[in-house]
């Protein structure tokens, strides 16, 4: 099972480049080589969504792909989704609404809340249950998660038409 | 000098953790890497029941990476057992788990060798080469197969039933003999357990050249755990310092000592290099405490009018194979926990725990209140359908009332004296619970068929302990920078804790906020700490961080008063001035540049229990053809005395609703006839996601302070738990009247409503065919 292969990827927009044995997932490549520790792994089988990641503009689950499969693709974890120490309006809405108890299954949600709000800033309650059903948080019962997505959507409505 | 103020506590305050968890800068114990780090693989039985016959490693250990594989014959002439942390009820002590295999296997997960390797997936690679001869013994899948005595999984202890007892007051049968009404119903709870979102993990780092030892990754009691690890490993505590990091989620599972709370310090030790182990989901699922396996029979004497006179019943607790540091506190506390919050002149309950050949039981969040509450709510509505009386009704009869209080419940479990319900009006909490939730209104819909679902609503009362004592400790220092550092003893299991705590010490120090650092994580900078547990750091942390202020605030003016050439009591101190009579100010930094870093400790001692309280309603449909059930309206309403952050009090009671909720519909650890466990992944074993249960709302009131504690507190981790299954149940029951299902095992999964719906169908055609 030995012989590491050299990976590549763009993280949070810096180039990366790994040594790693083709069994290393990427979950724990961005771990453990890159040692960005916000990725957290809860299953390891891409059932509970703490791994998510942002990969190509996806959203996805770092502990179902090989590093080597991502090899050359664009990756934006949770430490990219701040501007240094200003949080976006995402993560200030969680703050400010008590999305968070423990914050292990944090990053995964705000990875998949960003790219769902990204791609439909109009998404009512019921569509951000849907797409974070995918994710799951042990702690708050989701009441204040939702509430949280839910006020973070005027500024990806604000970003959208500033884009257009 | 007095700073007292409410400034803080009772405000929505951001919490001071969340920044790091937004931006990905936590530290959980996997997120943990010192240099030279080696990782741990645990080798585990799968098994159920059998005898160890050998273990061969000679091929693990000539693979490259592979450093050493450590089975019992390694550990000692004896292998350290698991002590019992609390609830010791005489017999269960004999049925301790050994820190790995020992001759025998008894469940399925249990700990047979520790691989040591480079990586993970070296040792992982190393387990599959590890030849392991196990002769197998007859399993014992539950209680019933437990109790027969026919496979034993202590030979030396004669049988399988650890302990049984009897609790209670009055002359039930007497009163059952003459009563007007009783009914006998036989409940079941299901084994299901906490899952919390982070797997357990522990990273060792032994100093040979100090001989000390640091154990990262601890939480919950971490001062009870450096005492048993020191004894197993015979070493002072004082050369041992066990460290939280971030934890992700405890719910009553984690941080309870487990084997590998041994085995990784020990091979760190032994290798001299720091160990990491991180419990993968399959292990979790294995390894770590389940709970709520409880069968209970129930019996219910009453009055024509509703008035309950006497409660009988048995509680069979499936203990699994090993008494862990909670002991029978499950099956106690179900026992317990039945007289719930009514007025119950006699009660006996007979309590009896028994060892089978699956994973040991422990606490899960409301432990043996989930339970009980659910046989007990449910044996109200029978005998109030039974009777003919509204169930609302029957409850607000039975109801103990405000003036009635404090209110014995007696002695009910064996360790613990008598306790008392503190205070409370728990009728305002059923009608303020109805209110909201809108019963009025909605009952017109109990029982309709409406678009082919049957509609249901439900209703239950309770009561919940919080607060255990005996003490809780902290340390508090003003630093050189003005600001304030506070250690406490408890441990943060991820609710917020250094958010509260800085809200109660600013405000016990007329400051501002930011002015407080809390530490939380070592068993080095407070000498004697309790921990969290039982919904206490608030009420016993909290209350020793107002101790600790007061008595820092004594030292910062006598230090004050020297510069300020004054007499202390002349010393006026407002947000962070001292002022002296001339007019001359210190701030604190002030103070500390001339005195030196001032420090106090603080303490709070409290035996008696806070006893939090409410009600919840459910409004369910239920549909006949698959057997599923959707949550339309859920209302959780309890009393916490005093919420010292209302977001992250409702926080809880969220959380704690759908958890409860998860383990009456979802949640199911299966094992099969031979124990042998079915579902060990989250792929199988079912929790809540957020599409399940949308409409859940919390009240919290504060309406009666707990008169034990001076912030008035009373727990609020757990009670939004107590009531689920009783509600939820309830509602499932009252929505299926018409067909005659009556409910009264958990889960209440499709499969499981499906089969009832369809006995009942096929009893009223068998009845209507002979007829």
């Amino acid at each position: 099972m030995s012989g590491s292969q050299k990976v590549r990827f763009k993280v949070n927009g810096k180039a990366c480049e790994a040594a790693v044995e083709p069994r290393t997932t990427l979950a724990d490549c961005l771990r453990h080589d890159l040692k960005l520790t916000g990725t957290h792994v809860g299953c390891e089988h891409g059932v509970c969504g703490a791994c998510t990641i942002i990969a190509d503009g996806a959203a996805v689950r770092s502990c179902l792909i090989f590093a080597v499969q991502a090899d050359g693709i664009e990756i934006t974890t949770v430490e990219g989704l701040s501007d240094g120490d200003t949080l976006s309006p995402l993560q200030a809405a969680f703050r400010k609404h008590h999305a968070i108890q423990c914050g292990f299954c944090t990053a995964g949600i705000l990875t998949t809340a960003h790219m769902l709000l990204t791609e439909e800033p109009d998404a009512d309650a019921e569509r951000i249950r849907e797409v974070l059903s995918g994710n799951i948080c042990r702690c708050t019962g989701y009441v204040q998660i939702v509430e949280a997505v839910l006020d973070a959507r005027a500024s990806y409505k604000t970003n959208s038409k500033a884009a257009q | 000098m007095s700073a007292a103020r409410n400034v803080y506590i009772g405000q929505e305050v951001e919490r001071t953790e969340d920044f790091r968890f937004l931006t990905g800068r936590g530290t959980f114990v996997d997120d943990y890497e010192p240099a030279g780090l080696l990782h741990a693989t645990i080798l585990r039985s799968t098994i159920p029941h059998g005898r160890v016959i050998s273990i061969d490693a000679s091929e693990a250990l000539k693979m490259p990476g592979v450093h050493a594989v450590i089975t019992a014959s390694d550990i000692g002439a004896t292998i350290p057992r698991i002590p019992i942390r609390l609830a010791p009820i005489a017999g269960l002590e004999k049925y301790l788990q050994p820190v790995i295999a020992v001759e025998k296997v008894r469940y399925v997960g249990e700990p047979l060798a520790v691989i040591v390797a480079d990586t993970r997936a070296i040792g992982e690679d190393a387990a599959a080469e590890i030849d392991v001869t196990i002769e197998p013994l007859a399993p014992v899948s539950d209680w019933r197969a437990s109790e027969a005595d026919t496979s034993l999984l202590f030979e030396e202890n004669g049988s399988n039933i650890a302990t049984r007892y009897t609790v209670g007051f009055g002359d039930t049968d007497a009163i059952f003999a003459g009563a007007d009404y009783t009914r006998r119903e036989f409940f079941r709870s299901h084994r299901h357990t906490a899952v919390p979102m982070e797997t357990r993990g522990v990273v060792a780092e032994w100093d040979a050249a100090e001989g000390r030892l640091i154990v990262n990754g601890a939480t919950k009691v971490t001062f009870f755990n450096r005492r048993a690890l020191a004894a197993m490993l015979q070493m002072s505590e004082k050369a041992i310092d066990l460290m939280e990091l971030d934890v992700g989620g405890g719910f009553g599972v984690r941080g309870e000592f487990y084997p590998e709370d041994f085995l990784i310090p020990f091979v760190s030790r032994k290798l001299e290099r720091p160990v990491k182990w991180i419990e993968d989901r399959l292990e979790h699922m294995q390894a770590a405490n389940h709970s709520r396996e409880i069968d209970c029979e129930l019996e219910i004497a009453c009055r024509r009018d509703g008035t309950i006179l006497a409660l009988r019943g048995k509680i069979y607790g499936d203990m699994g194979a090993y008494t862990r540091t909670n002991s029978g506190v499950v099956p106690a506390k179900a026992g317990q926990f039945l007289h719930g919050p009514y007025r119950i002149p006699a009660i006996r309950i007979e309590v009896a725990a028994y060892m089978t050949s699956k994973t040991p039981v422990g606490t899960y969040r409301a432990p043996g209140r989930f339970e009980s509450n659910f046989f007990r709510e449910r044996l109200i509505d029978m005998a109030a359908r039974d009777l003919g009386i509204d169930p609302v009704a029957m409850r607000r009869r039975n109801l103990i009332t405000a003036p009635e209080m404090p209110y014995s419940i007696g002695q009910l479990v064996p360790y613990e004296t008598e306790t008392a319900y503190d205070s409370g009006d728990y009728a305002a909490g059923l009608d303020k619970c109805l209110d909201a939730f809108g019963w009025a209104e909605k009952i017109k819909l109990q029982g309709r068929k409406i678009d082919g679902l049957y509609h249901g609503l439900g209703v239950a009362c309770f009561v919940e302990s919080g607060g255990a004592g005996p003490r809780e400790n902290v340390r508090m220092m003003l630093e050189h920078s003005g600001r304030i550092t506070v250690a406490v003893g408890s441990s943060v299991l991820g609710q917020g804790l250094e958010t509260v705590f800085a809200q109660i010490a600013a405000d016990a120090m007329g400051l501002p906020f930011s002015t407080f650092r809390i530490i939380h994580g070592s068993t080095t900078i407070v000498d004697e700490g309790f921990g969290t547990y039982h919904s206490r750091a608030v009420v016993m942390g909290g209350s020793a961080i107002l101790d600790g202020a007061k008595n820092l605030l004594a030292q910062i003016a006598t230090a004050a008063s020297l510069q300020l050439e004054c007499r202390t009591e002349d010393v006026t101190f407002q947000d962070g001035v001292a002022r002296g009579p001339g007019g001359r100010t210190l701030t604190l930094a002030d103070i500390a540049a001339a005195a030196g870093p001032l420090s106090a400790n603080g303490t709070f001692a409290n035996t008696k229990r806070t006893y939090s309280y409410g009600a919840h309603a459910a409004h369910v449909t239920v549909d006949p053809r698959t057997g599923r059930v959707e949550v339309l309206d859920y209302v959780a309403v309890e009393d916490v005395g005093r919420a010292i952050n209302p977001a992250l009090v409702h926080g809880q009671t969220f959380g704690a609703v759908v958890q409860g909720l998860g383990g009456v519909f979802l949640d199911h650890i299966i094992y099969d006839a031979d124990a042998q466990l079915l579902n060990a992944s989250l792929a199988d074993y079912l929790l809540p996601t957020a599409s399940d249960f949308p409409k859940i709302r919390g009240v919290t009131m504060e309406l009666h302070r707990s008169p034990s504690n001076p912030l008035g507190a009373k727990g609020a981790g757990e009670g939004g738990m107590v009531a689920v299954a009783a509600t939820a149940g309830n509602a499932v029951a009252a929505a299926l009247a018409n067909l005659k299902v009556e409910p009264c095992e958990l889960p209440l999964s499709p499969p499981q409503l499906w089969r009832l719906i369809q006995q009942a169908s096929e009893r009223s055609s068998v009845g209507r065919s002979t007829t």
